[in-house]
């Protein structure tokens, strides 16, 4: 049966640079420089103070898994091929939490408080999504 | 921030009623509303004539652009007040209270509250599940393959690493459920439901099961709103708002306050503010349950029991059928219906029926108050709404 390809990542005005960075294997958030509060989903302003004066920082790629699933039916029939696979909730370091795969051998192990790492899964004409490793015990 | 102004006492449903349930391939969409809207208003004893304004929801299985108006244009009614809602599943309950305030400002006498799908036969299993994707945050969600039972799975995964619920508890709520869809001659499900089948169901987003999800239906729910005296001299009991509240924290989960606490606790607050009652003044609920993690957050959230006790609740009967505080006597969308916002709708119609009386085997003794919690997205938007047989 064939399986359609999976998501590429889209860009738009408010996000464009993020998935650029990603093309760069970089994982950026947005700082407010009004009230210094970090966001995950770029916006065009700071969902805190409303301060259009936001700039892109680095993140360390470094966090923790705040909840996940392990998906035994997909419903996106692109990913129904990859069952099982793990969906989590990251607590990045810096604060701001973020939805992604955890992948690597023992991904269906992970756990709630587990140590993880960004890494970056291409998928296809050089477009990187950023996904999570568990840090080695 | 400023309390909403009170509706107490000043509206009252006077009908209520269900499209055929199940699967129904005979009929479209539409054509559920408008069984379920004919119904209502042969309950309440008014005219067509009557009916001055008409809310309801969204569709995901018929082609229509402005439903509010699609839906009036089929039934033949011409409103002055009219709408489309989409705040998913707590549209129902968002619904009666904008048609309260209309009522209540005079911009409407009685309107009917529709909602419903033919999900079960209008679309495939698959379809249905790809058009739910779009609750998953299209840029940021939806590439990494996760799924509404996905994200509650997530959200019931955190309750049982904080509070330490455990699986069984999950499912006790489907049992449950199951158990009081039973009584019902209209609900979806007719066999018994055993703990073990819960545990065994084909595993779909862990910790969660095929039996800890809602149904797909084809159903249509409706109710008719008037004002309090207009109600007064109508066909049927009427049933007072008595306190009404609503509270939206996010739309995606990516970003949910909180994975533990959730809008419920403030919707329920101002809807018992409104009302001058509290938890131990319920007699029956009817709460939001797409998958079993949500009524058990609601029964925290609403002050049935402590944060984190919401399982033992269920695990310990309090919420059957003759226990502490029947919940889902209807048996709820994991037994009884869903189909888009008729989910939630029908957890008003059972509220209105369990405080007329009558209900046979089904009925709650004395239930003189009742509370009906709505939620949409993931348990993004909340609406909490507590009805009354009498102005108390």
């Amino acid at each position: 049966m064939e399986h359609p390809a999976l998501p590429l990542p889209v860009a738009n005005a408010d996000s464009k640079p993020y998935w650029d960075a990603a093309r760069e294997r970089r994982l950026v958030i947005r700082k407010c420089n009004s009230c210094g509060q970090l966001h995950f989903m770029p916006r065009h302003l700071c969902p805190a103070c409303w301060s259009d004066q936001l700039e892109w920082v680095d993140a360390t790629g470094a966090g923790s898994v705040h909840s996940f699933t392990i998906i035994r039916r997909a419903s996106d029939p692109a990913f129904a091929p990859l069952v099982p696979y793990a969906v989590a909730l990251i607590d990045l370091d810096e604060g701001p939490r973020m939805m992604a795969n955890i992948v690597g051998a023992s991904a269906l192990e992970v756990a709630i408080g587990d140590r993880v790492q960004v890494s970056f899964e291409d998928r296809g004409s050089g477009a990187m999504l950023p996904q999570f490793i568990r840090a080695a015990a | 921030m400023k309390m909403p102004a009170s509706l107490k006492n000043k509206i009252a449903i006077v009908g209520v009623g269900e499209s055929d349930i199940g699967k129904i391939p005979n009929m479209t969409g539409l054509g559920l509303n408008a069984q379920a809207a004919k119904r209502a208003l042969d309950e309440s004893g008014l005219k067509i004539s009557d009916i001055d304004g008409v809310l309801t929801a969204y569709s995901f299985t018929e082609p229509y652009f402005m439903l509010g108006s699609v839906l009036c244009e089929y039934l033949g009614v011409k409103p002055r007040f009219n709408a489309s809602v989409i705040c998913g599943g707590a549209s129902p309950a968002v619904m009666l209270k904008h048609a309260a305030e209309a009522i209540v400002s005079g911009q409407a006498e009685t309107i009917l509250v529709c909602a419903g799908e033919n999900r079960a036969t209008g679309l495939t299993r698959e379809a249905a599940l790809s058009a739910l994707l779009a609750v998953g945050h299209p840029y940021f969600e939806q590439p990494y393959g996760g799924s509404i039972p996905g994200y509650y799975a997530m959200i019931a995964q955190r309750h049982m690493h904080v509070y330490g619920t455990r699986r069984e508890d999950l499912a006790q709520v489907a049992v449950n459920t199951r158990a009081h869809a039973l009584l019902h001659p209209n609900a979806h499900m007719k066999k018994p439901l055993e703990m073990q089948e819960v545990l065994d169901a084909k595993p779909i987003a862990d910790p969660l099961g095929m039996l800890d999800c809602c149904l797909i239906s084809d159903a249509g729910g409706a109710f008719i709103v008037t004002s309090a005296e207009r109600a007064r001299d109508l066909k049927s009991k009427p049933v007072y708002l008595q306190g009404i509240g609503e509270y939206h924290t996010h739309e995606h989960l990516m970003c949910a306050p909180s994975l533990t606490e959730f809008g419920a606790t403030e919707s329920g607050r101002t809807a018992y503010q409104m009302a001058g009652l509290g938890p131990q003044d319920i007699d029956v609920a009817e709460l939001y349950d797409c998958f079993t993690i949500v009524p058990i957050i609601e029964l925290e959230e609403l002050g049935f029991c402590k944060p984190g006790e919401g399982g033992a609740f269920f695990a310990e009967g309090h919420a059957r059928i003759g226990g502490k505080l029947p919940v889902n006597t209807h048996g709820g969308m994991l037994s009884h219906a869903h189909a888009g916002a008729a989910g939630g709708l029908f957890g008003i119609v059972e509220a209105v029926r369990q405080l007329r009386g009558g209900l046979g085997p089904r009925q709650v003794q004395g239930a003189e108050v009742a509370l009906v919690h709505n939620e949409g997205g993931v348990l993004s938007s909340h609406c909490t709404l507590i009805l009354a047989n009498d102005k108390g």
